[in-house]
């Protein structure tokens, strides 16, 4: 069954949320993997959304992070102090879902600008929510397509921190959460299990080399010690991603890989 | 009871002046066009524009020229994509530099809340490891005085004046408001002068009757502004749906400076207030927004006598 990379990412992501209770959403791709780890491998997950919800059981596919259907039916609805407070600061999200145009070889984050902060060539959206998300959420996962653009050597501007310098430089600063757990893009999956806190590849997507991963990173990629493949969506999960959470294919592309 | 009530133009011209703060918030909820709108008409200039996400909003009024700076946390058309109008005054000056002070959601918040309850600061943990302390210098580490580690800190946020749009008050301003209520209380609490924009004006008894959901008391209110629709593009709990069409439109349409300024023309300055931009609007367009109803459960708080 042909699928599209989107598709792959999501279903990679949703696979990866596996038992979690606690889940910060983004929009896009990151909300549809969140309601499809609902509907398959976690059952019991409470979506989170910076806007203020708790435990969202949205009937249509938000466009905003503030959609209306987030509200409805939810389990809680709640000031944003409360959310960043009560919720975020008070250590309940188990994974976190990022994205951004720059990340480095520690999982840090660019949100902010491409070029100087004062004279940027090219002003992106900021941090929002993502700054204290990075910092206190237990895990964070990031879903990025991989182009040697965004995965950089040094950030223009280091809006997220992840591992920082690497090793336990995190916890040395005091940041209570676990920091980057997961990278999902439409090449390959890596992790940051090594004892330098440094991005590994651990899968390749099907048809993928090692070479081409490495092609689109500019730093010199470690590989875990075993590279697998990662599996194929699965018929089931698509016919979830396609008739029940985008079907206008607004966010899972159209050309197959 | 005193009768706040009075119209949007009246509301501007009485309280929001040149060179002022002033915060319209609503996050992606009851955000008030309206207001925003009426700050056009009435050409107030060198605003300082406080907003979590500033939104279309922002976007349409830096293209009009009012604003000289903007305190703000995530500059985006959520779901959609950039906000043109505002990248172009920071990347090129057009129409007017605009001045940036950032900072995180949280650290908004935190700003509101320190404002609200006149504190020196508000603590969060944010920051550390970031480089946003060194693009905002407001934006400190201190030492905990109990011996922990260095935690970030905000300044207070104190608005000249909110714009809190909601479903519905008494004359005299007392303020419910339901779905996402953002930060809609702190930054009320902070500001020195509040408008409140309501869908619909109820009687004291309606907010008596429900007073787990009365957000903000008529007693820090100076404005009531009954404007039905007055958050469209945005959205009100339960009244209209987002206008997801115009956000997709807003970026397509925001692409040019120039195709900005003949949209304000036509939906702004050429129209005298919200009513003129609702019939201009289509009485089939609204229709649509209309949500089919999903009451709350009624709760029962009981009478003792």
């Amino acid at each position: 069954m042909s699928y599209t990379a989107s598709e792959l990412m999501i279903v990679a992501a949703a696979r990866a949320l596996a038992g979690t209770r606690t889940v910060f959403v983004g929009v896009g791709l990151p909300n549809i993997a969140c309601n499809l780890a609902r509907r398959t491998v976690a059952p019991d997950l409470e979506l989170i959304y910076e806007a203020g919800v708790y435990g969202a059981r949205p009937a249509r596919l938000p466009l905003s992070i503030g959609d209306p259907t987030l509200v409805t039916g939810a389990t809680a609805v709640v000031s944003q102090a409360d959310l960043f407070g009560l919720y975020l600061q008070g250590g309940l999200v188990d994974v976190a879902l990022l994205g951004g145009a720059q990340i480095d070889r520690f999982g840090n984050l660019n949100t902010t600008v491409i070029g100087d902060y004062t004279r940027p060539k090219v002003r992106l959206p900021g941090s929002g929510g993502a700054c204290e998300i990075a910092a206190n959420a237990r895990r964070t996962f990031m879903i990025m397509r991989l182009k040697r653009r965004a995965f950089v050597n040094a950030l223009d501007f280091v809006t997220s921190p992840g591992h920082l310098e690497g090793g336990a430089s995190r916890q040395r600063l005091g940041l209570p959460g676990g920091g980057p757990a997961l990278v999902i893009t439409d090449l390959a999956l890596f992790d940051f299990d090594n004892p330098e806190r440094e991005m590994q590849l651990i899968a390749t997507h099907p048809g993928v080399s090692v070479d081409q991963v490495c092609a689109e990173i500019a730093w010199d990629l470690r590989l875990a010690s075993h590279v697998t493949e990662t599996p194929a969506p699965t018929a089931d999960e698509l016919r979830i991603v396609r008739e029940e959470l985008d079907p206008e294919g607004t966010y899972r592309g159209r050309e197959p890989v | 009871m005193t009768d706040k009530r009075c119209s949007m133009r009246e509301a501007i011209a009485r309280y929001v002046h040149d060179g002022m703060s002033v915060a319209i918030e609503g996050f992606t909820a009851c955000i008030c066009f309206a207001a925003g709108h009426e700050i056009i008409r009435q050409r107030r200039r060198n605003l300082t524009l406080i907003r979590m996400t500033p939104d279309l909003i922002y976007d349409q009024m830096v293209a009009a020229g009012v604003a000289s700076k903007m305190i703000f946390s995530y500059l985006g058309n959520p779901g959609v994509g950039s906000l043109n109008a505002i990248r172009r005054a920071v990347e090129h000056g057009v129409p007017a530099p605009l001045e940036l002070e950032e900072y995180s959601h949280y650290g908004m918040v935190g700003r509101y809340i320190a404002g609200a309850t006149r504190l020196p600061f508000f603590p969060l943990r944010s920051y550390l490891g970031s480089d946003m302390p060194r693009a905002n210098p407001l934006i400190r580490m201190v030492e905990d005085p109990y011996g922990g580690a260095p935690i970030a800190v905000v300044p207070p946020l104190n608005p000249d004046v909110a714009v809190i749009h909601a479903q519905r008050a008494d004359v005299s301003g007392n303020t419910q408001l339901w779905g996402l209520i953002g930060s809609q209380k702190e930054v009320a609490f902070a500001a020195r002068r509040r408008i409140v924009v309501v869908e619909e004006i109820v009687d004291e008894a309606v907010i008596r009757a429900d007073p787990n959901r009365t957000l903000i008391p008529g007693l820090i209110v100076d404005a009531v502004v009954h404007e039905p629709y007055g958050a469209h593009p945005s959205y009100a709990q339960g009244y209209y749906d987002r206008d997801n069409q115009f956000y997709l439109a807003w970026e397509e349409l925001s692409q040019e400076h120039e195709r900005i300024v003949a949209w304000l023309d036509a939906w702004v300055y050429g129209v005298p207030d919200r009513a003129a931009y609702l019939e201009k609007l289509g009485a089939a367009r609204l229709a649509q927004l209309k949500p089919a109803p999903a009451p709350a459960g009624v709760v029962d708080y009981g009478a003792y006598q």
